[in-house]
């Protein structure tokens, strides 16, 4: 299927493309010891966190926006208007 | 603890003590930290329950308001065991643009029950004014340690609404590899969704009757089904950075259009009246959609301050296809309080069969929808965010935000009388936010 002709499709796969390759760039001196956790221990290196915001944002995006979705579950649907 | 009864300690075996806390601690601390996803800290059961609740107030401008609390619950049942509790309440009252087009003249609508009407002026944004519902949604989410480097949650969810109900079950299991540097997720959650609308479900593409009159009607109510896959990678980069990479994938089947959109269809005959409005139709969505995603997520800690990014990239086969950019500095100001300023860029492409209105002269398409979140447009959030802590187990913050969409409100499609209005129903909103952490 041909890729529509769109902004947003054509700059799709640079930045992602673009972080990929230099995350795996460097995989072979990925990771900590576990001495070396200090700082991945605190609350805010938390991937989410805050879930509240979180929630909440999720659930205003999800009923003003046509995307949803992508980091985790969500907490139910709604007939959002 | 029974202090009374202990006898006077002697150095060494202060010491020893002091040795073995410190040793625990330490444990604790890697443990808790093991990789992102992970059980909170895998130590003794705890006899408290951890609280966040906060109370967010919503509000469009001249639209939707909402009041929303919501209490979180989690508690540690033990080594293996721990549960999170959601309950949300959502008050919404306020206006939502129906999908018809502005005019030169004035319009009269008929209001979803059809035992009314409603007028709007020459110009404006077409808003339906009726909508008031109070949502409730309880859910939980049980996780559990399957062996020293694997885990599994369970969650259920239940919303209902005055129109609508939703049930949703998840289930997600997670491993760590590589020294717990590296976490592989996979996630499926499914949904029941139940749409009873006010008025019934109209017949796509009839047109809105008077009030008063038989409205095209094809049934009470109708319902549809979501499946959500994702596989979801963790990695540990170094000491201060931390990644997520998701890949999602979402399928949904059943009645996915909006049972209160209409859309004009404009007279396109040369003349006087071209670009007037003839009748309204009520919108078709496809059966299915098929939607994807990338995301990804870096956290980064700077001396103090943590950076949180990310970027999410979502196309389907309604050809929406989206960007989204997020950034979150999280200002530490010392003693544990931080200010977080918050920017979200989102842009998203319309749907292949949205339309600003249709054509007196076109047979009606297969699917077409004015619905303005399947437009093209851009979204954009600027928010702030404070947080002190007030004691070693409470904690306080207030967050606000301001939120906006910009379409194209005057689109090459416009003809006569639409030339020169905002046909593109742009959206101003702010919410305002007080959080309270507590132990109970």
């Amino acid at each position: 299927m041909p890729v529509p002709d769109r902004s947003i499709r054509r700059v799709a796969v640079l930045p992602l493309g673009g972080l990929l390759l230099g995350s795996l760039a460097g995989c072979g001196s990925l990771g900590v010891q576990p001495w070396e956790r200090d700082l991945l221990a605190k609350p805010a290196m938390q991937l989410v966190a805050d879930p509240i915001d979180a929630g909440l944002d999720d659930h205003i995006y999800f009923s003003k926006e046509a995307s949803s979705g992508g980091r985790g579950f969500g907490g139910g649907g709604c007939g959002c208007n | 603890m029974q202090l009374s009864k202990s006898r006077p300690a002697s150095s060494g075996q202060i010491r020893t003590a002091q040795i073995r806390t410190a040793l625990a601690t330490a444990s604790c601390a890697l443990l808790g930290a093991s990789a992102p996803g992970a059980l909170h800290a895998q130590g003794a059961a705890d006899e408290q329950w951890d609280i966040d609740s906060a109370l967010m107030i919503y509000s469009e401008t001249d639209r939707v308001s909402a009041v929303e609390p919501v209490v979180k619950m989690h508690r540690q049942l033990d080594d293996d065991n721990e549960v999170d509790v959601t309950v949300v309440l959502d008050s919404l009252t306020g206006a939502s643009p129906n999908g018809a087009t502005p005019s030169a003249d004035v319009q009269t609508f008929t209001r979803p029950s059809g035992g009314g009407e409603y007028r709007v002026a020459p110009g404006e944004t077409p808003l339906d004014d009726t909508f008031q519902d109070t949502r409730l949604s309880l859910g939980g989410v049980w996780t559990q340690a399957l062996d020293r480097f694997s885990r599994r949650s369970l969650g259920a969810t239940a919303s209902r609404e005055y129109d609508f109900t939703s049930l949703s079950a998840s289930a997600t299991w997670a491993r760590d590899f590589d020294n717990r540097n590296r976490t592989l997720s996979l996630g499926l959650g499914v949904e029941y969704d139940l749409i009873e609308p006010e008025g019934g479900i109209p017949v796509p593409f009839a047109s809105m009757a008077p009030a008063g009159s038989a409205q095209p009607r094809q049934g009470s109510d109708d319902d549809r089904t979501v499946v959500d896959l994702l596989f979801g990678l963790t990695q540990v980069i170094n000491r201060r950075t931390l990644m997520q990479f998701n890949y999602s994938i979402s399928k949904s089947d059943g009645y996915l259009s909006d049972p209160f959109k209409i859309l004009s269809v404009v007279d396109d005959a040369p003349g006087a009246t071209l670009g007037d409005s003839v009748d309204y139709v009520y919108e078709n969505r496809p059966d299915t959609r098929l939607k994807q995603s990338l995301y990804w997520q870096t956290k980064y800690h700077l001396e103090e301050d943590v950076i949180d990014f990310s970027y999410r990239y979502l196309w389907d086969d309604w050809e929406v296809a989206s960007h989204t950019f997020d950034l979150r500095y999280r200002y530490m100001l010392g003693g544990g309080s931080y200010l977080e300023p918050h920017l979200r860029l989102y842009l998203q492409d319309a749907a292949e069969f949205y339309r600003y209105n249709l054509l007196a002269s076109e047979a009606p398409p297969q699917y077409a929808s004015a619905d303005p979140r399947l437009g093209e447009f851009t979204g954009t959030t600027i928010g702030l965010k404070y947080s002190m802590p007030l004691d070693a187990a409470q904690r306080l913050s207030l967050r606000g935000e301001v939120y906006r969409q910009d379409g194209d409100g005057s689109p090459d499609s416009a003809i006569g009388s639409q030339q020169g209005l905002d046909l593109f129903p742009d959206l101003q909103a702010w919410m305002l936010q007080v959080g309270y952490s507590f132990r109970w």
